[in-house]
């Protein structure tokens, strides 16, 4: 969901990269009190694993394919402020050596998957925390929710950014429809493999499972 | 401990290294969408098109796109991993010790 270099106007990619770096200089700040000499290392696992998945492009439509955002998945591992920046550093890593992305477009494309996904990836698991914290099922359907509102919602970044200054004049809904309608396919793409990811740390590792901080253990073997 | 983050290191390289190979080459949702109503039409090649890594090739050469993908799963977590382990607390507890705190 990489955007190219000029599909937005100059002032635009501008006012985004203003926006993506107030937010990623936000999460910067607050990221701090997440990071520790346990939870540090997997946060940069955590970033590498992103950027593989994001390679994995899975077919969702003939001649369309998607990938993941991964805003969810490491909102639930790491935390939503270090998670932002796991995102962001895929992105980035992405746009300045794999020429995936472009370079001012990179202020809309962190608003979109490092900041919009993760931020709305992690509130929705946290409104589910209850269902989460009840069993693997549990914890593997919030995973699954919250991945797919994240796509859906970082691609609706991509359409408010078109509205306020995209080039080619396209309508508000007909690129609303079709953006939003791909990416709820794509959603459940991105909900399955961070269902399966999630769950797979929790199995192994649940300490290392940000959204399971506070639960005491035992509760994570139930099957 | 160190089992634990060894193996999930293994799985990214795997997956980058090997499975991408695999990934669909169709344009993704926001491509096909731009593609299909005229705004990628004002998409502007990026700068480093040229440069060897572009588009998870090696010298344009998509046979090694699982070397590309190596070498960004470990320039992300040398970049990650650097970044947050300099942001860390250093409290000087073990880093147990913190394990159910909030």
């Amino acid at each position: 969901m990489h955007m190219s270099d000029g599909l937005l106007n100059a002032p635009t990619s501008l006012l985004f990269v203003a926006v993506a770096v107030v937010g990623v200089g936000v999460a910067l700040a607050k990221a701090r009190g997440d990071l520790d000499d346990r939870t540090a290392p997997m946060a940069g696992l955590v970033a590498a694993f992103v950027f593989a998945t994001q390679m994995l492009n899975f077919p969702v439509l003939p001649g369309v394919s998607g990938h993941l955002l991964g805003g969810a998945l490491a909102a639930i591992l790491v935390g939503p402020w270090v998670g932002a920046l796991c995102v962001t550093i895929v992105l980035v890593v992405q746009s300045l050596f794999f020429a995936d992305g472009g370079v001012t477009a990179l202020g809309a494309n962190v608003t979109n998957m490092a900041l919009i996904g993760t931020a709305i990836g992690y509130l929705t698991a946290v409104a589910l925390r209850r269902l989460a914290t009840r069993n693997k099922g549990g914890l593997a359907a919030v995973a699954f929710v919250s991945a797919l509102v994240n796509t859906v919602l970082a691609s609706f970044g991509f359409v408010l950014e078109y509205a306020i200054g995209g080039q080619g004049g396209v309508a508000f809904g007909t690129v609303a429809a079709a953006v939003l309608g791909v990416h709820v396919l794509i959603g459940i793409g991105e909900g399955v493999i961070t269902a399966v990811t999630v769950t797979a740390v929790a199995t192994a590792r649940p300490d290392l499972v940000y959204l399971l901080r506070g639960v005491p253990q035992k509760l994570e073997l139930k099957a | 401990m160190k089992r634990f983050f060894l193996g999930f290191a293994v799985v990214s390289l795997v997956l980058a290294g090997v499975v991408s190979y695999f990934a669909d080459s169709d344009p993704d949702g926001l491509d096909h969408v731009t593609e299909q109503q005229g705004i990628a039409e004002h998409a502007q090649d990026h700068p480093l098109a040229g440069w060897p890594l572009a588009d998870y090739a090696v010298g344009g050469d998509d046979r090694f796109t699982g070397l590309a993908g190596v070498i960004g799963v470990v320039l992300t977590l040398a970049v990650a991993g650097g970044l947050f382990w300099l942001l860390r607390k250093r409290s000087g507890v073990r880093s147990d010790t913190n394990s159910d705190v909030r």
